[in-house]
């Protein structure tokens, strides 16, 4: 393919593990096909590039930009918009840039208990002047700016619109593969799409599923799950019922049972809502107190059971800020959207 | 905002057999509540997903009700055991979520209890009066100097651009 008719690929991470740069080398010796058919334009882990090239890049210029992580910084925000100008098509690639993932759990918190924590709280911490991260510091030499850290973590599509979504923790090596030909196939889904199967993990779950009725739910290390029945049927809180398949119940398949990093299905905005619809409807017993117990001792933890990919993609997006202790939040300088 | 000048938003799912039926037995009896819910009728309370309380949470409801038949008296037999349960699953949910859990209640109401039904539907909204606005969605403002740390970095590429060949 001649150099003209190459099309140019950015890909860039915000809030995230790092994962996902590594996810897009899992699809092999197909890392040449994709060198042949695009150019890399911007690719901060593994090309040299400063975001002043990309400031100077004509808008629309770039032809596919992954974009991974969530957006939990000022610099992320300013980075998903310059990117969003400068890219034809823009992919929410990950559960991260899909739905907070891991990072939007912070979202039970705020920016105020977080950096308690992390700068204060932690046994390990040696901070007796108090150093916290400043926006902004006067020194003789001029003024130091850091990214401003927010309150709430947010998704890529509630700061940008995206075109794309490939989800995952990380996207599976073929899932990529598929929205890579795809692109250049030209065979995308209409846009806003989640490119992926339009069914649930369960579809894809080898196990045998009967009648499931649940007195207690489990968590993983309290028991050893046969390798062949349901997980859920065994007591395990499995996200499968309510996660888009795609990933091929890699997860339930070693006794482990599905967390939900697909995210949502086609039609389904918050997840975390499908699943818990689904887990009252298999709790055996019709007496308050005691589904209330079944309930409180097996999910001592439910905002993470129920969302722990996709918390920041809720309709609720939060727990209620100043929720807890270290309740006192900043002064509000300016409330912006 | 005083309690009595705040008109809560209230969102009423009522079961099209039994809570609708006697929300409409209390309006020909010309029973008055509260017009602070607004009713929206559904099959079955077991039709209510969580989704739909959440949702309503998040676009600016005060408080969610949620009627069906009484236990054992479910036109589909069994729906209403499940509405118990969700609704246990998200009063949970809500109270880790910082959202006073009694916003949301669960009501048993017959075909026949129209009276009943009124007086819960003013019990409740008495109840999410005296909690006060939740306005969930002014959680997701961002506190603090997040447009002009955004202004800034733009000014600041802007000047190294300006500098730099």
């Amino acid at each position: 393919m001649s150099g003209e008719t190459k099309g140019k690929l950015a890909l860039y991470w915000a809030a995230s593990c790092g994962g996902c740069e590594i996810a897009v080398l899992a699809i092999n010796e197909k890392i040449l096909d994709v060198a042949a058919l695009f150019d890399i334009v911007f690719w901060p882990v593994a090309v040299d590039g400063k975001v002043r090239d990309v400031e100077k890049m004509p808008d629309g210029s770039i032809d596919v930009c992954l974009f991974n992580g969530a957006i939990r910084t000022s610099e992320q925000e300013y980075m998903a918009q310059l990117l969003r100008r400068k890219s034809k098509v823009l992919v929410a690639f990950g559960a991260c840039s899909h739905e907070g993932g891991i990072p939007g759990l912070a979202n039970a918190n705020n920016r105020r208990q977080i950096f308690e924590t992390a700068y204060h709280d932690t046994p390990s911490t040696d901070n007796a002047s108090g150093v916290e991260p400043q926006p902004k510091t006067e020194v003789p030499e001029g003024s130091l700016h850091l990214p401003v850290f927010y309150d709430t973590v947010r998704t890529l599509d509630q700061t940008v619109p995206v075109d794309y979504y490939l989800p995952g923790c990380p996207p599976e090596a073929d899932r990529i593969w598929d929205a890579i030909t795809a692109i250049v196939e030209k065979k995308l889904p209409p846009p806003g799409s989640v490119i992926g199967p339009e069914t649930t993990v369960c579809q894809e779950c080898p196990r045998v599923r009967n009648e499931k009725k649940i007195k207690k739910f489990y968590r993983t290390w309290e028991i050893m799950p046969d390798s062949e029945t349901c997980l859920l049927e065994q007591g395990l809180l499995c996200a499968g019922i309510a996660t888009r398949a795609g990933c091929g119940a890699k997860c339930p398949q070693v006794n482990s049972p599905c967390i939900g990093c697909y995210g949502p299905n086609v039609g389904v905005h918050d997840a975390g809502a499908r699943l818990m619809t689904a887990l009252a409807s298999v709790i055996d017993s019709n007496d308050p107190a005691e589904i209330d117990r079944i309930i409180r001792e097996g999910i001592p933890d439910p905002v993470g059971s129920f969302y722990r990919f996709g918390l920041a993609a809720s309709y609720l997006r939060r727990s209620k800020r100043g929720n807890g202790k270290a309740a006192e939040t900043e002064p509000t300088a300016q409330a912006v959207h | 905002m005083s309690e009595s000048d705040f008109k809560p938003k209230v969102v009423a799912f009522l079961c099209n057999w039994c809570s609708y039926t006697a929300s409409d037995l209390a309006g020909t009896a010309r029973i008055k509540y509260s017009p602070h819910a607004r009713i929206i009728r559904v099959m079955c309370s077991g039709r209510v997903d969580p989704t739909f309380v959440l949702k309503a949470f998040a676009m600016g409801a005060d408080g969610v009700m949620i009627a069906g038949c009484h236990p054992g008296d479910c036109h589909y037999i069994e729906q209403n055991y499940k509405t118990m349960r969700r609704h246990e699953m998200l009063r949970y949910l809500l109270e880790r979520m910082g959202v006073e859990s009694d916003r949301l209640r669960l009501v048993w109401a017959s075909a026949a209890e129209g009276q009943y039904l009124a007086e819960a539907i003013d019990s409740f909204v008495a109840a999410v009066q005296k909690l006060g606005p939740l306005n969930w969605s002014a959680n997701w403002e961002e506190n603090g100097q997040r447009a002009e740390a955004l202004e800034e970095i733009v000014h600041e590429h802007a000047e190294a651009m300006e500098v730099l060949p």
